[in-house]
């Protein structure tokens, strides 16, 4: 893979940071970005922006040219995911900055750290609707942590250090900084601030140690206790905390879809994912447990499936999250514990005694042998089968990206995550298009790891341009497209809950994957029995760069267990088990 | 459901009214009423706002308005005792005839005839929201041509305990 993708060389450097020279806008800013040790930068050029391309050109910042601005954001999105640095966007103004708005929406929900750099207009023209004019801080209010419109050269420093800190601190999340192009163009004495004063932003990080005491007395009195670990435990990069409280106490740990890999999928203490499409034991586990421990989880509606009433019918809530707005948000919490996840669990891991739950964690291990994740083999290839393999193959270590759809939960399903940051998967907002550039992102930040992209076959048709990417800078994503020439998960919805009317889901008409992938210049495969499978993949591992593999799958699969929304979670088909 | 008056010290920028009415609106929260202008410190804001919920609405809506980077401090003032005020300016039909029982009527509450026409009058009222309802009723047989409300200001008591 090529590393130095924005280094040409005979181009003149910028030379170094110094305090008080006077810059352009443009420059300043690349600057901060380096002095928050940005390495890359996903984006798109365009007129409001050329002063920042311009200075680009002499930088040392490595910017990576997508085919489309949604999969510059996702790809700084899976950057963001696999490291848990922020991730780092440009776009141009009007239709450059709202191609954003899926990928801002999509970090927002899963609480991702991102710096988004927009170009607007010249201050003169705002509010005149001028060519390319889009009012972005405006329209991107609702889902980003916070954004900024500068207006002046000299605070643009000060904005960008203040960005970074919002977007990386308490609960992580996207923030916006849309710079007009006079900005951009005019010279200011360069300062980079050292610290940030945000008066109205203070983060509360430090448990109550009162609280913390509730939480091991609550633990000391129950008898059949279980974590709800979220994609909290992985932002505060608190899984060392996580095994050591839930070894030391014995409490067997349940992982939500955003929280896969905060704890280790074949851990003897792990149980699975819960909610619409997890496994039997995780909701008997929630159903009938005494004590639910939810740790940097939001209770989200695929989970308690909207009835929150009869979630956990038994048991006393204990919320561990660093956002107070979450705690009492979906259900009513006997003990809220605001705090960073990991500082909590620090502070309770030296007062935290065994539990009393043998009988428990025995009667959950029947439920786990009864029911585990399984499928009827009919000598068709099957799409859990692909991922079994995939599992395999990779010993549990590659980074796995996903899209949308059926593939994703039967991704989380066979797929056993052993490590945090290695599934990325859009849980929040459920985004199609989001796995395949996510990938790229993720590859770049990790050159020698095995990352595997999961797709459908329409949602990869969704960014199916950045192949150009992967191509240009050979970057070795395994493009997974497990192709059942339908939009699965809506073909499922359909047969289940409308009688068996497919109403626009035929993707038969699709491009040939493999040629298409070839026209990018990138090795295309392609599998149609379990036999084909093994020895296509096998090459595509063996493949030194990018490779699209496609998977050409029953079509009728459905994803079983399931919970129908506005059902309990005792109320689950469990489907073709075996 | 109940009403709340909330006092919210935001920083004097561009776009936070914007950003404070906006987060009322996505997550379903109504607002009943707002009033912005300068606090006690240069280049802060506050904002009072009247809102209609049950108490865990008007939990997450105070816990939402605190995640506001622009939002300094967040007090819900309608649980101890408060000062509330509102003016109302109302254009009421007033021939020479019924001026003078218009008249009348604003005294005992202690508002004031502002302006003069040949055929109508501006009373000026200031009180809380109930007074103002009751005024309000009490000229509407003479017609009302136009009448516009502020909106609730509203402080805490000195002596009263404020939770924040
Ligand atoms: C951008 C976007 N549009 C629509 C949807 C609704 N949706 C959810 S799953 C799905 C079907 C996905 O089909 P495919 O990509 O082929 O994956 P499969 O379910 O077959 O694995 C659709 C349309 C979505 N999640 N995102």
């Amino acid at each position: 893979m090529s590393r130095d993708v924005a280094m040409v060389v005979g181009r003149p450097e910028i030379p170094p940071i110094e305090q008080g020279e006077v810059i352009t806008g443009s420059d300043a800013l690349l600057r901060c970005l380096l002095l928050e040790n940005v390495e890359y930068v996903f984006g798109y050029p365009g007129g409001a922006v050329l002063p920042i391309y311009d200075s680009l050109y002499s930088s040392h910042l490595k910017h990576i040219l997508t085919r489309h601005e949604q999969g510059a954001i996702h790809a700084a999105d899976g950057f963001a995911r696999s490291t848990g640095k922020p991730g780092v966007v440009i776009a141009t103004s009007g239709p450059g900055a709202t191609n954003l708005v899926t990928g801002i929406a999509t970090a927002y929900m899963d609480s991702i750290p991102m710096v988004i750099i927009t170009g607007n207009v010249a201050q003169s023209l705002i509010g005149t609707d001028a060519f390319q004019e889009a009012d972005i801080t405006g329209i991107t209010l609702p889902i980003t942590k916070h954004n900024f419109f500068v207006r002046d050269v000299l605070e643009l420093p000060r904005i960008i250090k203040e960005a970074f800190h919002i977007a990386t601190t308490g609960r992580p999340g996207p923030v916006l900084i849309d710079i007009p192009k006079d900005v951009n163009n005019a010279t200011a004495p360069f300062f980079y601030p050292e610290t940030v004063n945000l008066r109205g932003y203070n983060p509360a990080v430090k448990p109550n140690k009162m609280q913390v005491d509730r939480l091991i007395k609550a633990i000391s009195e129950a008898k059949k206790p279980v974590i709800m670990a979220g994609g909290g435990v992985i932002s505060a990069s608190a899984e060392k905390e996580l095994i050591a409280f839930a070894e030391k106490t014995q409490i067997p740990v349940i992982c939500t879809l955003m929280g896969l890999g905060s704890f280790p999928g074949t851990h003897p203490l792990a149980l699975g994912w819960p909610g619409m499409h997890g496994n039997f034991v995780s909701n008997q586990a929630i159903l009938n447990c005494d004590l639910l421990i939810g740790i940097g989880n939001r209770f989200d509606d695929r989970i308690t499936m909207g009835r929150t009433k009869e979630f956990a019918p038994n048991a006393k809530i204990i919320h561990i999250d660093v956002d107070p707005a979450e705690i009492g948000k979906n259900v009513e919490t006997m003990i809220p514990l605001v705090g960073d996840v990991k500082l909590v669990l620090e502070a309770a891991l030296p007062k935290a005694a065994q539990a009393d739950t043998s009988d428990w964690l025995i009667q959950l291990n029947e439920w786990k042998e009864k029911h585990p994740f399984s499928y009827k083999k009919n000598g068709n290839l099957k799409p859990q089968a692909v991922i079994e393999m995939i599992y395999e193959t990779t010993a549990g270590e590659a980074i796995v990206t996903t899209d949308v759809g059926q593939h994703q939960m039967w991704a989380a399903q066979y797929y056993k995550f052993k490590h945090p940051r290695s599934l990325i998967s859009s849980g929040g907002l459920g985004t199609m298009g989001f796995g395949f550039p996510s990938a790229i992102g993720a590859q770049f930040a990790h050159p020698d790891r095995t990352v595997v992209s999961i797709n459908g076959d329409g949602g990869f048709q969704m960014n199916s341009q950045e192949l150009a990417v992967v191509s240009q800078h050979n970057v070795p994503v395994k493009i997974v497209i497990i192709n059942n020439k339908c939009l699965g998960m809506v073909r499922q919805w359909q047969e289940i809950f409308y009688d068996n009317r497919y109403s626009h889901i035929d993707l038969s008409h699709s491009p040939d994957f493999v040629k298409l992938a070839e026209a990018y210049g990138v090795k295309g495969l392609r599998a149609q029995s379990e036999s084909e499978a093994r020895q296509v993949w096998q090459e595509a591992l063996e493949h030194n760069g990018p490779v699209v593999v496609e998977f050409v799958v029953e079509p009728e699969e459905n994803v079983y267990p399931m919970v129908a929304s506005g059902c309990t979670l005792d109320q689950m088909t469990m489907g073709d088990e075996e | 459901m109940q009403k709340h008056t909330i006092s919210v010290l935001v920083n004097d920028q561009p776009g936070v009214l914007a950003r404070v009415a906006n987060l009322f609106g996505r997550r379903g929260f109504n607002i009943d009423s707002i009033t912005v202008g300068n606090s006690e410190e240069k280049g802060l804001s506050r904002m009072v706002i009247v809102t209609t919920g049950d108490e865990k609405t008007l939990e997450q809506v105070m816990k939402q308005l605190h995640k506001l980077i622009d939002v300094i401090k967040v007090q819900h003032l309608s649980t101890g005792s408060m000062v509330a005020r509102e003016i109302v300016l109302i254009k009421v039909d007033a021939g020479p005839t019924t001026r003078m029982e218009i008249s009348g009527i604003v005294e005992p509450f202690r508002a004031a005839i502002v302006d003069v026409g040949p055929q109508s009058v501006i009373v000026q009222a200031t009180g809380d929201s109930d007074k103002i309802d009751a005024l309000t009723e009490l000229l509407r047989p003479y017609g009302i041509r136009e009448l516009t409300r502020t909106g609730l200001t509203a402080m805490a008591r000195s002596m009263a305990a404020v939770k924040v």
